[in-house]
């Protein structure tokens, strides 16, 4: 619930500042996203542009990029996950503390991209960990990630402090270790993560009477 | 028969990766990679240390091994050139000439005159930018935390801007086609090439002057991670890699390809085969790059056709035979082996990554040295691993 | 520059017991090459690279080849003896279509240049006897160790076992894996699409997926 600006503005005149605990909060946590130093393939060549002079990835709060994934806070996941590489991917993403978040950035990160019919390629990491913002392209401008970083600082503007829809780190439940697939004879197994990638629901069968 | 009764003792017997109960003392074995902020990539190096020195190493890679060779027997010809530019992402437009070269090689093209000088010219605004780079991202290991590389990505950007207005991608460039290039150049593309190409000079006497006579780099990299000539011969290292030990050998003057005979420029060798000479001979090569820009932009035919016009793009079908083409890549030697059984999808198609090969005695030159030039002699390497796992 | 035919006789000239013969390239690219006997092939290797004209000291590229057995079906005459329309036997010559199978094998292909004497390629390749149990060729990495990666690669992806090897176990796929993707026939593990690509295989797994979900309802 946040104050009204009339109300904000008049009290501002006289020299005081209005606010909610959960505005003021959230301004904090999303202007100083840190995220992992974790580049797989191309898209993270267009990371590194994003970060260098010209599309300046720092003023936006992403300052440094950590390498250890305790530090960070979100990964941006850049290039192909292979099969061989998949339970790195959710090692790393079980060890960052919460609030942590994930970008999927470019085609193969989101579906496997342009080498999705393979025997090595995971058809997209959201079959094992929880995604939050999917950024199509092959590779995506330096422009979309910054979209997307902005796009990810406007959806934890938006979270209320408590009730359903609170942020994982403050609350109890919500499930920490995501589990890792082990490398099997042809296969991960499991080949995916029912929970966090499901099955569509049965398409109702119509019947003629 | 499944494969699985072919192995046999294969199979059950998987020889010890560190095989240190040899040694005496105890030894810390360190598993750098697949995440490691310094590892170019997902690569991994499993080292045994004594103490800091290195003793043994060996490395393991796979974990971008995306296929492509299986796609591209799934698809045409055509089609796999998108993916070539995938292989090693900083080059996508020498990846698609080497392409190039391997069919026309294996049909039978010839590429008009004008298309070789484009060629050429999009070919060594690569390598420079590429060797930038590379330099950048070494001296990042080195301690140099980005500004080097800072320095690296502002002139790579303006040269991927020429690229984007030629081929409409930054990076994933798909503009060679059989027989010549995929699209005529915009009206003053090449007023702005002449441009960049001037004032190219100077940001290569800026990193000069910043970090050839730096002592820092100097005490890192001055008789570190040495390979001997003989070695890197017989262990097909090519590129900068092989000229900084002092062989005499770039695939522009053995293999004639091109038009890289109208063009004079020199070859730049080393004494030591050190980190320096690596670092020293990629700012060289920068350095005659420009000279063949300059020269390529002087010389380029005012109009002329782009493409050979007996090679279509669709319904493209090869007679039966095989090829190997080869560039010289800025990385080493890249080459393409089709073999073509008459239809309109190779039946094999393989890819000869200049890193997969250049990381063959990395072990030997890393023996004996401290556990933190590894990180500097695998960046001095300069390896892409889109190209080592394809 | 020398030719493939001139290099075969090279060889022969110095080791005339080798079996090489000459394979010819039907395109354009007239690169042809020398197919080697699996016994000889480590002399063979040695005598080209260690040659003072040939000084073949750069193995560029080592690949492997999957040659699944062929069906191969031939129209012959054949005499046959059939009835006669008014009970006598007469000869006959019909065309019968008769099938045989071509056994397949696996092929390791060298290509080799010279950095000495700026020459090549020259290219070589070796056959193993089938592609089930038979699948053993030897090793060149004693003669080039540019071979090194390039073998495992081949055996990793096609499954040809290299004698000699200093260290042959898988190197881009994971080591539990247990087939050899790059063969001819390879099938990849079933997997869930939620947008399958609209052709081939894809679309034939997609629509045996519909059906087994539409079996759950019903």
């Amino acid at each position: 619930m946040a104050v009204e600006p009339d109300l904000k503005i008049e009290l501002g005149k006289q020299g005081v500042f209005v606010t909610t605990i959960s505005e003021i909060y959230n301004w904090g946590r999303k202007n100083s996203v840190w995220p992992m130093q974790f580049g797989l393939a191309c898209c993270a060549i267009e990371m590194i542009a994003t970060t260098m002079a010209r599309y300046d990835l720092a003023r936006f709060g992403a300052e440094v990029f950590r390498p250890s994934p305790r530090q960070a806070d979100l990964m941006i996941i850049s290039g192909t996950i292979t099969k061989k590489m998949a339970p790195q991917v959710v090692r790393l993403y079980n060890q960052m503390a919460e609030p942590r978040y994930v970008i999927a950035m470019g085609a193969c990160a989101i579906s496997g991209g342009p080498f999705k019919q393979g025997y090595n390629v995971l058809k997209g990491i959201d079959r094992y960990i929880p995604v939050d913002v999917h950024i199509p392209g092959c590779p995506p401008r330096p422009e979309a990630l910054i979209h997307a970083f902005m796009t990810l600082q406007a959806r934890i503007d938006v979270q209320p402090l408590t009730g359903e829809a609170r942020p994982r780190h403050l609350d109890a439940e919500a499930q920490g270790e995501f589990p890792v697939p082990e490398q099997g004879a042809h296969d991960l197994v499991p080949p995916v993560n029912r929970l966090v990638w499901p099955l569509p629901a049965p398409k109702a069968v119509e019947t003629h009477g | 028969m499944s494969p699985n009764s072919i192995l046999g003792e294969f199979k059950t017997y998987r020889p010890p990766v560190m095989d240190v109960s040899e040694e005496g003392d105890e030894l810390l074995e360190v598993a750098m990679g697949p995440h490691h902020p310094s590892t170019h990539g997902v690569f991994r190096m499993d080292v045994a240390l004594d103490g800091e020195r290195v003793v043994k190493l060996k490395p393991v890679f796979g974990y971008l091994h995306r296929n492509h060779e299986k796609i591209a027997e799934k698809a045409s010809y055509l089609a796999s050139m998108p993916y070539t530019d995938r292989l090693d992402y900083f080059c996508s437009l020498t990846n698609n000439w080497a392409y190039a070269i391997a069919v026309e090689k294996l049909a039978g093209f010839e590429v008009p005159e004008r298309a070789e000088y484009i060629r050429v010219i999009t070919a060594e605004l690569t390598r420079v930018q590429n060797h930038a780079s590379a330099i950048g991202f070494l001296l990042q290991e080195m301690g140099a935390s980005g500004t080097p590389l800072m320095y690296a990505f502002r002139e790579r950007e303006k040269i991927l801007d020429l690229f984007e207005e030629l081929t409409g991608s930054r990076m994933m460039c798909n503009y060679m086609r059989f027989g010549g290039c995929r699209v005529e150049l915009p009206a003053g593309w090449l007023a702005k090439v002449s441009t960049i190409v001037d004032g190219l000079p100077r940001f290569i006497d800026e990193t000069e002057a910043l970090l050839t006579s730096n002592e820092i780099l100097m005490a890192r990299s001055q008789g570190v991670g040495v390979l001997k000539p003989d070695l890197a011969v017989n262990a097909g290292i090519t590129g900068p890699m092989l000229r900084a030990t002092g062989v005499n050998y770039d695939i522009r003057k053995v293999d004639h390809y091109g038009i890289y005979d109208r063009f004079s420029f020199r070859v730049p060798l080393g004494d030591h085969g050190d980190i320096y000479d690596r670092y020293m001979i990629r700012v060289l090569e920068m350095r005659e790059s420009v000279g063949i820009l300059k020269q390529a932009l002087r010389d380029i035919p005012a109009s002329g056709p782009i493409i050979d016009p007996k090679s279509k793009p669709r319904g493209f079908r090869p007679k039966p035979g095989e090829a190997y083409g080869r560039i010289e890549a800025p990385k080493g030697e890249l080459g393409f082996y089709l073999i073509s059984d008459g239809t309109g999808n190779p039946y094999r198609y393989r890819v000869r990554p200049p890193s997969l090969i250049n990381l063959t005695v990395l072990e030997d030159m890393c023996l004996g040295q401290n556990v933190a030039d590894v990180v500097l002699i695998f960046g001095s390497v300069d390896i892409v691993l889109g190209e080592v796992d394809r | 520059m020398k030719t493939a035919a001139e290099v075969l006789q090279a060889i022969k000239a110095a080791l005339p017991q080798a079996g090489v013969e000459l394979v010819n390239n039907p395109g354009p690219s007239a690169q042809h090459s020398l197919r080697l006997a699996p016994a000889d092939a480590l002399a063979v290797a040695v005598f080209l690279r260690d040659d003072a004209e040939l000084a073949l000291d750069y193995c560029s590229n080592a690949t492997g080849v999957d040659w699944p057995d062929k069906e191969i079906s031939e129209k012959v005459k054949v005499t046959k003896v059939v009835d006669g329309p008014d009970g006598t036997k007469e000869e006959k010559v019909v065309e019968e279509t008769v099938k045989h199978l071509e056994p397949g094998y696996l092929e390791a292909v060298y290509h080799l240049f010279s950095m000495k004497h700026k020459h090549g390629p020259v290219i070589l390749r070796m056959r193993t006897v089938n592609r089930a149990d038979q699948v053993q060729l030897p090793s060149l990495t004693p003669v080039w160790r540019s071979a090194e990666f390039q073998e495992r690669e081949i055996f990793d992806l096609f499954g040809i076992v290299f004698t000699g090897h200093p260290d042959l176990r898988r190197i881009l796929m994971w080591d539990e894996f247990e087939d050899h993707p790059m063969r001819r026939d390879y099938v990849d593990p079933d997997d869930y699409e939620y947008e399958p690509t609209p052709h081939d295989e894809v679309l034939k797994r997609a629509q045996e997926h519909e059906k087994a979900q539409a079996g759950v309802t019903a």
